[in-house]
C-alpha cells in the first residue's frame, strides 16, 4: 500500500521547468531513494511535498488525502517530517530544545495553559521531555543535551536534525542528503540508524549523493534528470538502466 | 539558594521600602520606570522572543488608555473593571493590525509598525468619532478603587504598579518557560525550520502580537488612571522608540535585563537632570558604546533549564 503518492507534479520557476510531470509512489514501511545529478529537481520535489512550495499542477496524496496547498506545519502534523540539505537547526538553543521543537506539534497547551499550568499541562511537558530524551538516545546524542546546537560537529548536527524530525512522531521522514559532510564511519552509523528508523515502522524517503549508501539501504529508487523522472526500480534495475548510467553515473570521457 | 536569588530578594525588599524614604518626586519616577518596564516586558514577547521588529507598541498602549478614559468619563464605569476590557480591546486591535503584516520580515515590518503608531496618534489628534477629545485629550478620569481603597497618592500607585509588574513577571516567566515561549524562540532562530518542525509560525507571531497588545492595554488603563488626563502626545512614535531601546539595550528576551534597562533609560535621565540638554548627548553616546561592545544587551537571557531527574531514575538501571 502506498503511503505517499505524487501524481504528475509540475513546478516552474519563471521559465525554468524545475519539476516536470513527476509521478511516483512511496510504499508504507519502505526506504525509497530519490537520486539524480545536481539541479535535477530533487530538493524541489521535497519542498513540494512538505508544502514549502506550491506545485503548478499535480497532486500529492498522503494517506489518501491530497495535501497540496496545506501549510507546512499542518503537513508535519499529518505525519511528514523532514531534514534540510543545508542544516537548519536552532543554532543558539540547546540540543534538547531543538528536539522539543519536534514535540511541539503533538502538544496542546496554549497561552493560558502555559500561564496557569493546570495538571495536564505539566504532564504534557513531562511527556515531551521524555520523548525528546528518547529521540536523542535513539540517535546517540543524549550526552549533548545542554550543549548549544551550533557547538555540535557537522555529523552530529545532521543527527540532531533527524532527532528533531523523529520527535514529531512522523509516518514518513524525508531526509535531504543525510550523509552530506559525514565521514566514512559516520556514514556507516547513519546507514544503521536509517535501518533502525525503518524498524520503527517509519517510512523513509531520502535524497543522497553517496551512491553506495543509496544502493545499500534503498529498496526502491527514483531517478530524476532535468526535473523529469527517467527511471525507477530496485537498486539493481536502476544500476543497469542505460539511461541512468548515461545521465547520472556518467560515461567518463576524460 | 543561589546568589542570584538572594540579589533578587534584596532588590525586591529595597524597592518595597523605597516609598518610605523617598520624596514624592522620586516615587513618581519609580512609577514611571514601572510602567515602562511592564510595557517593555510586553513588547519583549514580540521583539525579544519572536524577533519581530515592532516599533509601534505605543499604539496598543494608547488603545488601552483611551478605552479606559472614554468609558470611564462617559459611562462612569469603575477603572478596575475597565482593565480587562482595555486589554481585550488592545488585543483585538493588535490582532487586526498584525494580521495583514505578519508575513513581512525585519525592516519592512518595522516601517509598517511605525506607520501604525503614527496613524493611531493622528486619529486621536483628529478626534476620531468625536470621542477622543482631539489634541487636548481627555481629562477627569477617576482613580482606581480596590476593595473600597482609592489609589490616589504616588505612594499608592507605586505599590499598585509594582505589584502588577510582579504578577506580570510571574506569568511571563511561566509563558517563556513552556511550549509557547519555546515556539517563539524557534521562530526567532529560523522560522522556516520552525514551520518545518510543525510550529505554526505565522500563528505564533500573531499570538505574540496579541499577548503583547493585551498587556500594553492593561498598562494603558493604569496610566490613564494615574494621570487622570491623557492626550495623544503620550503615545507618540518616540514612546515606541524608547520601549524598543529598553528591550534591545536591556537584553532581548531577558526580563531581568529589561527591568534594569527601564531603570537606566527612564531613571538615569532624571538623575542627571541638572546637566540639561547635555544629558541626552551622553545618553546617546552611552547607547552607541553599549551596542558596539555588548550587542546582546546588558543582561542577555539565560538558557532555559529543564529538570530531567524523572528520567534519570530509569537510567540508574543501565
Amino acid at each position: 500500500m502506498s503511503l505517499l503518492e505524487l501524481r504528475n507534479l509540475t513546478k516552474t520557476f519563471g521559465g525554468l521547468m524545475a519539476v516536470n510531470e513527476v509521478s511516483f509512489s512511496v510504499d508504507k514501511g519502505a526506504v525509497v531513494g530519490l537520486i539524480g545529478p545536481n539541479g535535477a529537481g530533487k530538493t524541489t520535489v521535497f519542498n513540494l511535498i512538505t508544502g514549502n512550495y506550491k506545485p503548478d499542477s499535480g497532486e500529492i496524496i498522503f494517506e489518501g488525502e491530497n495535501i497540496v496547498g496545506l501549510p507546512t506545519h499542518k503537513i508535519v502534523n499529518l505525519g511528514i517530517a523532514r531534514t534540510f540539505q543545508t542544516i537548519r537547526l536552532f543554532q543558539n538553543l540547546s540540543v534538547l530544545e531543538n528536539v522539543l521543537a519536534g514535540c511541539h506539534c503533538r502538544m496542546k497547551a496554549g497561552m493560558l495553559a502555559c500561564m496557569f499550568r493546570p495538571k495536564w499541562q505539566k504532564e504534557e511537558e513531562k511527556e515531551a521531555l521524555k520523548k525528546a530524551w528518547a529521540e536523542l538516545e535513539f540517535v546517540g546524542l543524549s550526552k549533548e543535551l545542554t550543549n548549544k546546537a551550533k557547538n555540535l560537529s557537522y555529523g552530529n548536527q545532521r543527527l540532531l536534525e533527524i532527532a528533531r524530525a523523529l520527535a514529531t512522531s512522523p509516518k514518513l521522514i524525508i531526509l535531504d542528503e543525510p550523509a552530506g559532510g559525514m565521514n566514512e564511519q559516520e556514514t556507516q552509523e547513519l546507514v544503521e540508524l536509517i535501518g533502525e528508523i525503518k524498524k520503527r515502522g517509519i517510512t523513509v524517503l531520502l535524497i543522497e549523493h553517496d551512491m553506495s549508501l543509496v544502493m545499500r539501504i534503498c529498496e526502491h529508487i527514483v531517478v530524476l534528470e532535468h526535473g523529469a523522472k527517467i527511471a525507477e526500480g530496485t537498486p539493481e534495475e536502476v544500476k543497469n538502466n542505460p539511461l541512468v548510467i548515461e545521465a547520472y553515473l556518467g560515461v567518463d570521457e576524460d | 539558594m543561589n546568589r542570584k536569588r538572594i540579589i533578587d530578594i534584596i532588590i525586591i525588599l529595597v524597592l518595597a521600602c523605597a516609598p518610605l524614604f523617598l520624596n514624592t518626586y522620586w516615587v513618581d519616577v519609580l512609577n514611571n520606570i514601572g510602567i515602562y518596564a511592564i510595557l517593555a516586558l510586553s513588547l519583549n514577547f514580540i521583539l525579544g522572543h519572536t524577533g519581530l521588529f515592532h516599533m509601534g507598541h505605543a499604539a496598543f498602549y494608547a488603545i488601552g488608555a483611551y478605552t479606559t478614559a472614554i468609558l470611564n468619563t462617559m459611562y462612569h464605569i469603575p477603572i478596575i473593571w475597565l482593565m480587562p476590557l482595555s486589554g481585550v480591546l488592545a488585543g483585538i486591535f493588535g490582532y487586526l493590525v498584525a494580521r495583514p503584516i505578519i508575513h513581512l520580515r525585519g525592516d519592512y515590518l518595522l516601517i509598517v509598525t511605525i506607520g501604525i503608531v503614527e496613524i493611531v496618534r493622528i486619529a486621536l489628534v483628529n478626534n476620531i468619532f468625536g470621542i477622543t477629545g482631539g489634541s487636548n485629550g481627555i481629562f477627569g478620569i477617576s482613580r482606581p478603587k480596590l476593595w473600597g481603597f482609592v489609589i490616589r497618592r504616588p505612594q499608592d500607585f507605586f505599590y499598585y504598579i509594582w505589584i502588577f509588574l510582579g504578577i506580570s513577571v510571574y506569568l511571563f516567566y511561566r509563558l517563556e518557560n513552556s511550549r509557547f515561549g519555546r515556539a517563539l524562540n524557534y521562530i526567532k532562530e529560523d522560522d522556516l525550520a520552525a514551520e518545518g518542525s510543525g510550529v505554526d509560525s505565522s500563528g505564533y507571531k500573531l499570538k505574540a502580537f496579541i499577548i503583547g497588545a493585551i498587556w500594553a492595554g492593561f498598562v494603558g488603563n493604569i496610566y490613564a488612571s494615574k494621570m487622570t488626563i491623557i492626550s495623544p502626545e503620550s503615545f507618540s512614535f518616540w514612546e515606541s522608540v524608547i520601549l524598543f531601546v529598553i528591550v534591545i539595550l536591556g537584553g532581548s528576551g531577558s526580563m531581568r535585563g529589561i527591568i534594569l534597562g527601564s531603570f537606566l533609560i527612564i531613571g538615569l535621565p532624571e538623575l542627571f537632570r541638572q546637566f540639561a540638554s547635555a544629558r541626552m548627548l551622553i545618553f546617546g553616546a552611552a547607547m552607541v558604546v553599549m551596542m558596539i561592545f555588548r550587542p546582546q544587551g546588558i543582561i542577555p537571557p539565560k538558557p532555559r533549564t529543564y529538570n530531567l531527574d524523572f528520567l534519570k531514575l530509569g537510567e540508574a538501571e543501565k
